[in-house]
């Protein structure tokens, strides 16, 4: 059954200026579903979203997306096939000369015919779902931190993508705002008939409204399942996350030398 | 302690990363010339560019240019009248500026003023992921960004080279002739007759234009090219003023031992 | 920044730059009086040219009628050859005299023509015949000193 999954990624790998970030990463994402990465920060997640986006070419393995290699594409056909994903960044990447107004309408602009008036439309429908509707004539920096990822999660479903990729969608938020992005993933999601893609490190929202987990550590998956059986899950890693352990298999303390071992060696060689 | 081995590597490790910098600034000028059509094609876009760069630098090279032409006028008068020939007042300045003080001051004030900016917007727009977005929504920034950016400078200078040149003659001819009192007529009689268009005037508007395309290419690479921190951003404004400043000047002097050599 | 305001201001911006070119063209420079487009071309020899420049002045009884294009030294006779351009307007007869004068005692060398009397005119790639070199101040000086010598011992 390939036709249900809509990205499948085999064995990736990349290393950055010599460090590997990703050490053989398989997942299969299905169409329809929200999938979450979670992991601990810096743990690669980022980048295997941009290798996912094309947006890195990873070292070894392959990502389908429907028929195509993305790793493989000319900057044009990628180009093309971005046209059908939408991607909300970490602190929303609002362009910051244009309206509320203009950032939704900028993909539109770039690459339909539509006229201004159909786009007017278009845009106005898309503020309403994300409730900003009123907010169009603002400029990003008059936006709060919530507002602003409504806007930018406004601006990434312009064209209607099959595939929605967050970075983070919840990075720096207050619970209100946090609850009213997670609920707007879903809701997205369902209404576009779309597959989302979601990094973070945010359990307990996660838990509510995905429908599948990946956890990565060190460049590797180290579990996955369905929210229930994450919270039912007795693997070290996954409690540890799950319930914020200060220590477990994720250390507190980056790899050192003893302290003992530290002081000795003396001030030259530091 | 002094370790030469290491000052060795050091000043070898500096000269591979200009090297680096140089190849990668001239695939960089390859690029945006590729991509050069969509900016003319969607004109809006490079419009706003000359806005932002030309028009808004409007008020800063009138008044220096004016400034710059009332001391030429002065020390110039200064000078000549030791030799009983303030009527050449007028060649002087225009020469002056026509031929180097225009396009190369302009050249400098545009650096500070609409190349920093530029480097700013653009080393902004990379550290809050807006490059990023825009490549991601299939949109290429070194198309709908950067090349705008640098064709409204390339357009914006020579302009405003000429505008300087033509404010400083004025400020020239405002202190010799109604200030001091010049003989009008040998003021404009001996510019015209001592200043070649060709020679002169089309020579410096190759400068200013040689300038801005410098200039604008600077800005917008090291803008593009900035580590996507504050400190980046303000590290690369820096540079950006600096390298213009240096390109202007080197490329003034080969410019200049190319088109006025030896024969006036 | 409403997009019409945005226009204007740019047309206004490069209106003004380009009423700066004409200005320099026009009131700094020279294209306007001696552009010229209509023109034929003399030579001249000189024994000495002194500190003639490519693009100084060809003038008639004071009124500019052409410009030097170019100096070259002719091996065979060590003479300069001066090529210049004159206004196709103005005509001068085949015995007309090339003389390199100084502007003021310090100022920039041009070439004068005397015009003689003959009927026929010059043609363009003419080779004017009589010419009278640049006046150099070391020599006039010293044939100066030499001639008081003399004088001094003629009077003894």
């Amino acid at each position: 059954m390939p036709d249900d999954i809509l990205v499948d990624i085999e064995d990736l790998r990349f290393s950055y200026g010599g460090r590997p970030v990703l050490e053989g990463i398989s997942m299969k994402i299905p169409r329809g579903k929200v999938v979450a990465i979670m992991g601990g920060s810096g743990c690669g997640k980022t980048t295997l979203l941009r290798c996912i986006g094309g947006q890195l070419r990873p070292n070894g393995g392959r990502v389908r997306l429907e028929k195509h290699q993305v790793c493989e594409m000319s900057h044009k056909d990628l180009y093309r096939l971005r046209r059908k994903m939408g991607m909300l960044f970490q602190f929303g990447a609002l362009f910051t000369d244009m309206s509320v107004f203009d950032n939704v309408a900028f993909p539109m602009r770039e690459h339909t015919d539509m006229s201004e008036e159909m786009i007017r439309d278009l845009v106005l429908m898309k503020l309403e779902a994300v409730g900003l509707r009123g907010a169009h004539k603002l400029m990003p920096g008059e936006l709060s931190g919530g507002m602003a990822r409504r806007v930018a999660l406004a601006r990434a479903v312009a064209l209607d993508p099959m595939l929605m990729m967050y970075d983070e969608p919840f990075a720096g938020l207050d619970p209100i705002a946090l609850g009213v992005i997670g609920q707007l993933i879903r809701k997205l999601n369902d209404a576009l008939g779309a597959t989302s893609i979601m990094v973070t490190h945010d359990v307990q929202e996660s838990l509510q409204i995905v429908d599948y987990i990946y956890f990565i550590s060190a460049g590797r998956i180290v579990a996955e399942g369905t929210p229930d059986e994450i919270r039912a899950s007795k693997d070290p890693f996954v409690h540890q996350f799950i319930h914020a352990e200060v220590d477990g298999p994720v250390h507190f303390d980056y790899p050192a030398p003893s302290v003992q071992q530290e002081f000795l060696r003396g001030v030259n060689h530091v | 302690m002094f370790n030469p081995l290491s000052l060795i590597r050091k000043l070898g490790h500096a000269t591979v990363d200009r090297i680096w910098r140089l190849g990668f600034a001239t695939r960089f000028l390859f690029a945006i010339l590729k991509y050069s059509a969509t900016s003319f094609r969607r004109l809006p876009l490079t419009l706003r560019e000359i806005y932002f760069s030309g028009v808004l630098s409007l008020l800063i090279i009138v008044v220096s240019g004016l400034f710059v032409g009332m001391v030429l006028g002065l020390q110039g008068y200064e000078t000549l009248q030791r030799y009983g020939s303030t009527e050449a007042l007028g060649i002087l300045v225009a020469l002056s500026l026509t031929r180097e003080l225009g396009p190369v001051v302009a050249g400098l004030l545009f650096a500070s003023r609409a190349g920093s900016s530029v480097t700013a917007e653009i080393g902004l727009m990379k550290s809050t992921e807006q490059l990023k977005a825009m490549d991601m929504m299939a949109v290429d920034p070194i198309a709908r960004v950067v090349a705008p950016r640098f064709w409204g400078g390339v357009i914006s200078m020579p302009l405003l080279a000429a505008l300087f040149s033509a404010m400083g003659v004025m400020g020239g001819w405002l202190v010799g002739v109604v200030f001091i009192g010049v003989d009008e007529g040998a003021f404009w009689a001996q510019m015209q007759a001592g200043v070649d268009f060709r020679y002169d005037i089309v020579n410096g508007v190759i400068k200013s234009f040689v300038f801005g395309v410098a200039v604008s290419l600077i800005a917008v690479f090291e803008g593009y090219d900035s580590a996507p921190t504050a400190e980046g951003v303000s590290r690369a404004i820096t540079r950006t003023v600096v390298t213009s400043a240096l390109a202007i000047l080197a490329l003034d002097f080969v410019l200049t031992s190319f088109m006025f050599r030896g024969t006036s | 920044m409403n997009r019409t305001v945005l226009d204007l201001w740019v047309g206004i911006f490069v209106a003004i730059g380009i009423a700066a070119v004409m200005f320099l063209a026009l009131k700094v420079g020279n294209l306007s009086s001696a552009h010229l487009s209509n023109t034929y071309v003399l030579q001249a020899k000189f024994d000495n040219i002194g500190g003639l420049k490519v693009r100084g002045p060809v003038k008639s009884a004071g009124v500019v009628v052409g410009r030097i294009s170019d100096i070259t030294f002719d091996p065979a006779t060590y003479e300069a050859v001066v090529t210049m351009n004159v206004d196709g307007r103005y005509q001068f007869p085949k015995d007309t005299f090339a003389a390199i004068y100084t502007a003021g005692l310090l100022g920039e060398q041009f070439i004068g023509f005397e015009v003689g009397g003959e009927e026929k005119m010059l043609k363009s790639g003419d080779v004017i015949k009589k010419t009278q070199s640049a006046v150099v101040l070391e020599k006039l000086i010293s044939q100066f000193l030499f001639n008081k010598a003399a004088d001094g011992q003629d009077t003894k």
